[in-house]
């Protein structure tokens, strides 16, 4: 290879880990911001925002959807499948909303601890397969 | 001394001369065109037909045969795009200028088509149309990246430093192309994991797996088709009273 394109390689190699440095440690001196959720661990230790709108993450604990009133108030419980957090949300749910499926909550953390929801949005998963395949995936433990 | 060996590095420079480099791309484009429609109506057939509904989605998770496969390619496309932009700057390769610019508009829209559709299938199942989630904001300042090379390239009046700087925004940008693929493991973001790529087997069901990566062979060649479209025409612009060009007209007429 001639000298000058050797030289001209040379510059944007390093052109390029400058850039990747930079960007990396922009990423990491933003990562708080970068999270769209915090997990219910982080509630439960008191590292989400207190009195300040934030999102909540977590599984919908199976079993624990409850429907006190007459009107559109649900109340159910988030898990990271270490600690748990009680949300109530009034309004209508999204489809993929169901016990054991990954959803985000935006709202706010009340007195009592329980977590006042404003929006909830489903999170899918990566998972794809007919319902066939996920019958016979959900019988399989049960005939252990 | 070189590390490449002299038979490629003499293939390389006879391929990318204009005039070789045009009749290449007249003689590759049919067969690519029936590669492509090989490709693309059993991947459509297969996804939107024969492949079965999902567990939790139903229907809807058939945008994914159009959805997934854009995004990888609006991906692809711009470390290509990179790759070119590094080949132009260190050894001044005017072909390697041109796929460049002809790849940007077509890149623009893949990251446009993965975008919407992501969107309309966000809204019923996520219950929303947009988040800022890290995915989604960082294929967003992908789409302006292209539509930043475009424009850049248009906005310089002297085409060879116009594709010098163009060629160094390629470069600058491709930091972007590792943040969007790890966006949905460094950060909890609303967008799911990896299905596809991850390195135990796919979490995808074999009879769903296979229209997809159909459609995926299908957009990639169907991106082949477009771009040595796309290059042509750049050569002809960039050399409007070349010799060859003269020749090609008379040929035609």
């Amino acid at each position: 290879m001639k000298p000058h394109r050797k030289q001209r390689l040379l510059l944007i190699g390093l052109m390029l880990i400058g850039i990747g440095l930079a960007a990396t440690f922009a990423l990491k001196a933003f990562n708080e911001n970068l999270m769209y959720f915090f997990s219910t661990t982080d509630v439960a230790e008191g590292k989400a925002p207190r009195d300040a709108l934030f999102r909540l993450g977590g599984m919908v604990v199976k079993g624990s959807v409850e429907r006190p009133g007459a009107d559109l108030l649900v109340r159910f419980k988030l898990s990271d499948f270490s600690k748990e957090v009680t949300v109530e949300y009034s309004g209508i749910l999204p489809d993929l909303f169901r016990e054991g499926q990954g959803i985000v909550a935006m709202g706010r953390l009340d007195g009592r601890g329980v977590f006042v929801a404003e929006e909830v949005l489903a999170k899918h998963d990566e998972n794809y397969m007919p319902p066939e395949v996920a019958d016979s995936l959900k019988k399989a433990p049960e005939a252990e | 001394m070189s590390f490449i060996p002299a038979p490629i590095s003499r293939f390389f420079h006879r391929t990318a001369s204009p005039p070789h480099f045009y009749t290449l791309a007249d003689k590759l484009l049919p067969w690519l065109t029936v590669l492509f429609l090989l490709l693309l109506i059993p991947g459509l057939y297969g996804g939107l037909v024969m492949a079965p509904a999902d567990y939790q989605q139903g229907d809807s998770y058939r945008i994914i045969y159009i959805h997934v496969p854009a995004a990888w390619m609006s991906l692809f496309i711009y470390v290509l795009m990179a790759v070119m932009g590094g080949i132009a700057l260190v050894w001044r390769m005017k072909l390697a200028e041109v796929m460049l610019i002809s790849s940007a508009p077509i890149g623009a829209g893949f990251t446009l088509v993965a975008l919407v559709t992501g969107s309309l299938w966000g809204k019923p199942m996520w219950g929303t149309w947009w988040v800022w989630d890290a995915r989604l904001t960082s294929e967003l300042i992908l789409l302006f990246l292209y539509l930043g090379v475009t424009s850049l390239y248009g906005a310089i009046e002297d085409k060879r430093s116009a594709a010098r700087a163009v060629s160094i925004l390629a470069l600058v940008g491709v930091v972007n192309i590792p943040i969007i693929h790890y966006s949905v493991e460094w950060w909890n973001t609303l967008h799911q994991g990896p299905t596809v790529s991850k390195m135990d087997k796919p979490s995808i069901h074999i009879s769903m797996l296979i229209p997809l990566l159909l459609m995926a062979g299908a957009f990639k060649v169907y991106y082949a088709i477009a771009v040595l479209q796309a290059a042509k025409l750049e050569l002809i612009k960039r050399e409007p009273s070349a010799q060859w060009v003269k020749n090609l007209l008379e040929q035609n007429a």
